[in-house]
């Protein structure tokens, strides 16, 4: 495990990470049940260093913002460390984002450089609003033969006449810009330093070290910030592998779990309460007196770990159950949203510990997590080393703001110091989350304070993001809510986005009208897509510039309105 | 070789009987999300099958973004 106090960087702490561990395996790529390449960390630096090369030829220089936006594989990292250590900024695009979001994003960052794979290129390409004269030089990877480039580079092919020279950089310069929402409203850019990434990989290998012989399973997105964090530079520092699934299907992901031993992966909530379910089915399938005896395994385990995880124990137990996770699964880590405790307990009975974590791309990814000194299935575990936490604002239940201050919290969102100023408060990260914390210095989330939702699949979605979608609606006017800002519920799971129409003056709401909206929503992606209608009859409170006052609007409804006014779309 | 028409059929039969939802219900244009009331990790099963049904393989990138049963036939197609 590198001494990350001794680096100023994220290139600098990766570049001594190849060199300490040059013999052993960093990347497998697995398509479908087949390998597609393994990579030491040798052959990482020697893919790595020529395109860092390419990048300073083409004139990348250092502070300059290059975007990636890849599924998951090996190039993506390769070209993140490419721009690492040529002192550039990483931009991490979400590539599930739609090609006029990810040119908005782009235009947003000051991208002067992008790396992409074809089948995103061509989708950015064929886009309206796509302009061919755009400034951004582009690398396009595994481009078929032939195929029109729109005077990008094929990445496979661009060669540099000279080595490249490695830039450091300050622990307060800035590493990244990620996005934690604004593809269709107000882009929050966050902007993460050096200092952030590396303190926060040092407070996680705290609880949980990475070494040789350990290996990741790489599901999430590494553009996500957890991904990125958990799936790169957390196993890169400890010389551990990182595997990457070109196909995400639930049997690949199981059969991955098998042929890689894997020993973390970082899953969603969603696809965690998949795995209970097939579980749970599995589990119903016992013969009754297989199932007794399976259930009296199930609790002598439950006691047996009940201060801390004895994994092997639990494997020497219940030896099917962990045969199907590969017989090396220390631990799953699950974060982007809130899981039920009921499924986190699920899997500890079995012997298998979710690390249940909580935090935001503002914090630098993780603000608490459970580090098992006893596990708990009802909070999202104690603030990571270093890091604070404290409950603003208090009621007398003890709820109220989260808030985080601590060497990972973000510099400051781009080019938005009037929402810095709001997010950031005397060095406190305002959360807009509600929580409490006990005596143990847990924390429990009880909703949220702030207008917007969270998925089961780790989506944050913002109203203002998908209004856009709605204009032009034949009505007076009308607004995208978060239900439970309406509506405010301790909650954190089935959260629902609904819509507040004004009709105009003697319109009802009829088929048409109903039609349209279903319509529209139906162009977002479906995890964006709103639940249901609220029809208000009267104005929309909205500043002198006409803007909407949505908390005022909100504040009216509330009073007015019952949940049960939400009708289906 | 199958028309477009062929395959958008399959698709439509192969979604009824695994997601249980009467065929009669189902037609091209259709939100397969919306329709079959599933998730994303449910799509991906049902692209599983259809690859298994139609003896292709079809890479997840081919299929982002697509959410309605003619665009899905038209990914099929090209693939046949």
């Amino acid at each position: 495990m590198l001494d990350l106090t001794q680096y100023d960087s994220l290139g600098a702490a990766l570049a001594a990470t190849l060199e300490k561990w040059p013999d052993e395996v960093c990347l497998i790529e697995s398509d479908r049940d087949r390998d597609r390449s393994r990579l030491t960390y040798r052959d990482f630096s020697e893919a790595a260093l020529p395109f860092a090369a390419v990048l300073q030829e083409a004139g990348l220089a250092a502070g300059d913002h290059a975007a990636i936006i890849m599924t998951n594989q090996p190039k993506w990292l390769i070209s993140a460390y490419a721009i690492f250590g040529s002192g550039g900024v990483l931009v991490p695009l979400d590539y599930k984002l739609t090609p006029s979001e990810h040119l908005a994003l782009l235009d947003h960052s000051q991208a002067r450089f992008l790396i992409v794979e074809y089948p995103l290129w061509r989708a950015i390409v064929q886009a309206a609003d796509f302009q061919p004269q755009r400034q951004t030089i582009v690398f396009v990877t595994e481009a078929p033969p032939g195929a029109d480039l729109a005077g990008a580079c094929r990445w496979e092919e661009v060669r540099a006449k000279d080595d490249p020279e490695f830039r450091s950089r300050k622990r307060s310069d800035p590493a990244c810009i990620v996005y934690s929402s604004g593809t269709g409203g107000r882009p929050k850019g966050c902007v993460l330093t050096h200092g952030n990434y590396l303190e926060q990989c040092r407070a996680i290998v705290s609880i949980f070290p990475f070494s040789p012989g350990v290996r990741y399973l790489s599901i999430l997105p590494t553009n996500h910030a957890i991904d990125f964090m958990a799936g790169f530079i957390v196993p890169f520092v400890g010389g551990a592998t990182v595997v990457h699934l070109r196909s995400l299907r639930p049997e690949f992901v199981r059969d991955a779990f098998v042929r890689y031993k894997i020993t973390y992966v970082t899953l969603v909530p969603l696809v965690l309460k998949n795995l209970e379910k097939g579980l749970g089915e599995k589990f119903a399938q016992l013969p009754p007196m297989k199932r007794r005896i399976f259930d009296a395994l199930v609790a002598v385990n439950r006691v047996m770990t009940k201060g801390y995880p004895t994994v092997e124990f639990s494997r020497w137990l219940l030896p099917q159950v962990h045969k199907a996770f590969g017989g090396e699964l220390r631990a799953i880590f699950v974060g982007g949203a809130f899981t039920e405790p009921s499924t986190l307990q699920f899997f500890y009975d079995l012997g298998i510990p979710v690390a249940n974590g909580y935090g935001l791309t503002e914090a630098g990814t993780v603000i608490t997590l459970n580090d098992f000194s006893p596990f708990r299935a009802d909070t999202v575990g104690k603030p990571l080393p270093g890091t604070e936490v404290r409950i603003v604002n208090p009621g007398p239940d003890g709820i109220g703001e989260v808030a985080a201050r601590g060497p990972t919290i973000m510099s400051h969102y781009l080019d938005d110091p009037e929402l810095t100023a709001e997010t950031i408060v005397d060095g406190w990260l305002m959360t807009g989350d509600l929580g409490r914390l006990d005596r143990q210095g847990h924390l429990r989330l009880f909703g949220r304070k702030k207008n917007m939702i969270v998925t089961a699949e780790g989506k944050n979605i913002y109203p203002e993001d998908i209004e856009n979608v709605f204009e032009g609606l034949p009505v007076t006017e009308f607004c995208v809510f978060a239900a439970n800002y309406l509506w405010p519920v301790h909650t954190m799971v089935g959260e629902q986005l609904v819509i507040v129409v004004r009709p105009e003056p003697g319109q009802t709401i009829d088929e048409t009208l109903r039609a349209d909206m279903t319509a529209r929503n139906q162009r977002l992606r479906p995890y964006k897509r709103i639940s249901g209608y609220l029809v208000w009859e009267d104005d929309f409170p909205r500043t002198a510039s006409l803007k909407i006052k949505r908390v005022d609007l909100a504040g009216q409804m509330r009073e007015k309105l019952r949940p049960a006014a939400v009708l289906p779309l | 070789m199958k028309t477009l028409e062929q395959t958008t059929e399959e698709i439509l039969g192969l979604a009824a009987l695994h997601f249980k939802v009467p065929r009669e219900q189902l037609s091209a244009g259709d939100d397969f999300y919306r329709k079959l009331k599933i998730d994303s990790l449910q799509a991906l099963d049902l692209l599983t099958r259809l690859e298994h049904h139609f003896g292709i393989e079809l890479p997840d990138y081919e299929v982002q973004g697509v959410t309605d049963f003619r665009t899905l036939a038209t990914r099929i197609q090209a693939r046949l």
